[in-house]
């Protein structure tokens, strides 16, 4: 299996080591998952609905708690870490914009502003142009459309600069004719940056689209990790 | 036997027996009520009928105590109303049903909250050191603490439960926990003190309450029976007030964990 020790070991900012979460007595949502990406690339995290992908996302963030195994970003085990300063450079985004009530700014400021910090005029311009919402700085939530919202949603992620983008599932709750515009922007996000990410679809060809690695996830094991060809190839054959 | 004799001669009095009386009138329109209710196939008839004898006995055994140590030392009254507390904390932490530690909570919200009142205001003599006054005003302060906590208790679970999304998408922005759910606690602490805010509104217009009543009943001066209401009102309200911040505070520090992961999703039976 292509795992960790393929990779160029310079390279890897973020890495599983043997990721496991129970939530019942005889049930592991994610068993003994260990995979690593490195800087600038993009992993597909993909596999049935109820396979344990989205819950293994949350444990990259620590917005769920191993029950064993841990993470280590840039070489540092996450749990020396504070959450906070974790959930910084390990950004998320997810299925739902879930989008804090307010004007657009008061969502994109609400990271830093958390902090003490403040975010120029000129930042705020300058996100909201990358997702494609110039002008939007003033409106309210609640006028805009789904894809408008997680847009809004990624400008919040993407304003803490993080190392890693996690996104779980971010066009599955739009409508079609909105994904594809939604899904064209994370990949000129994802390679303009440089950002290393991992995109959790259940939508294989997205994932061919989108990543340079695809790992599928079955029953929360890691069943095939590799290149789209090579994953692709086996999937196929 | 002195104590005996009180008790003999407080149940054989003109009064009480003349008591009894409007017990039963009042017991009787109660009756009418439910009967009307069944014709129209509304049926509280049990509950009805379970709640007025439990309430009759609890209110007659109260007034049986308060015969027997009516003349004994006020720390006998501070017992009773520690025992009160205990009481409206095990009636009040089920609503707050799923939620961590809800009895501790609820105990240290309507101790907090009522004690340092009842302490207070008869640290500066509002409530006289008299068993005769403590007990009523002090249960009267309890019982409004008891409510703000069952109301933060449950809208609580509601405003977490139904914001788990936003809860944490500010989570993995990197923010406290206490910024992320502010807003949700402000919600809990306002929506548990409305019956106490609108106490205090409709004070006079709406409704006369027991206090005042029951010393005007007795032929208190209407002014100064006023005067006293006002101020029972607002020992209630800063109870209620007390209590519904101290809940709110501790019910915000249970639903993390220590990696700041939000604990209470009830979508999920236990954390791994």
């Amino acid at each position: 299996m292509d795992t960790a020790a393929s990779l160029d070991q310079q390279k890897i900012v973020l890495e599983a080591c043997n990721l496991r979460r129970v939530v019942a007595p005889d049930k592991a949502i994610v068993d003994d998952i260990s995979l690593a990406v490195q800087k600038g690339e993009t992993l597909a995290i993909v596999g049935p609905s109820g396979s344990g992908k989205s819950s293994f996302l949350r444990l990259l963030n620590r917005l769920d708690e191993p029950t064993s195994g841990t993470v280590f970003l840039d070489g540092v085990d996450y749990t020396t870490l504070s959450p906070r300063m974790l959930r910084r450079q390990v950004g998320m985004v997810m299925q739902s914009a879930y989008l804090f009530p307010g004007t657009v700014t008061d969502n994109i400021t609400f990271g830093p502003r958390s902090r003490g910090e403040q975010v120029s005029k000129q930042r705020i311009q300058e996100l909201l142009e990358h997702v494609q919402l110039a002008g939007y700085e003033t409106r309210d939530i609640n006028g805009l459309s789904g894809g408008e919202a997680q847009r809004v949603s990624l400008a919040r992620t993407l304003v803490n600069d993080p190392q890693v983008l996690l996104l779980d599932e971010p066009t599955s709750a739009l409508d079609e004719a909105t994904r594809s515009g939604v899904e064209q922007l994370i990949n000129t996000i994802m390679h303009s940056q440089g950002l290393t990410s991992i995109i959790v679809t259940h939508d294989m060809a997205q994932a061919a689209r989108l990543a340079d690695r695809v790992a599928v996830i079955k029953s929360g094991k890691l069943e095939r990790i590799g290149t789209v060809e090579e994953v692709l190839h086996d999937t196929i054959a | 036997m002195t104590l005996l004799h009180d008790m003999l001669t407080s149940l054989t009095s003109p009064q009480v027996v003349n008591g009894l009386i409007q017990v039963a009138a009042a017991s009787v329109m109660v009756l009418i009520v439910v009967i009307i209710a069944s014709f129209n196939r509304v049926k509280i008839a049990r509950e009805t009928i379970t709640s007025m004898a439990r309430g009759f006995i609890q209110i007659l055994l109260v007034g049986i105590i308060l015969v027997l140590i009516i003349n004994a030392s006020i720390i006998f009254g501070y017992l009773v109303l520690a025992m009160m507390i205990i009481f409206a904390a095990i009636l009040s932490y089920k609503r707050g049903k799923g939620l961590p530690g809800a009895f501790k909570i609820s105990l240290l919200a309507i101790g907090i909250g009522s004690g340092i009142t009842i302490l207070i205001m008869a640290l500066v003599g509002v409530i006289e050191p008299k068993i005769a006054n403590l007990i009523p005003v002090g249960s009267m302060i309890i019982s409004s603490s008891m409510r703000t906590n069952s109301l933060s208790l449950n809208r609580f679970r509601a405003e977490i439960e139904s914001h788990v999304g936003q809860i944490e998408a500010g989570l993995a922005l990197g923010a406290p926990p206490a910024t992320v759910i502010e807003t949700y606690l402000n919600n809990t602490v306002y929506a548990s003190i409305i019956p106490a805010v609108d106490t205090l509104r409709s004070l006079g217009i709406v409704f006369i309450p027991g206090l005042a009543s029951g010393m005007l009943l007795a032929g208190a001066n209407p002014i100064y029976a006023a005067e006293y209401q006002f101020a029972a009102m607002a020992m209630l309200f800063a109870a209620s007030t007390l209590t519904g911040l101290v809940s709110g505070l501790l019910l915000r520090s249970t639903i993390f964990s220590a990696a700041e992961q939000l604990t209470l999703r009830p979508q999920i039976t236990k954390i791994g």
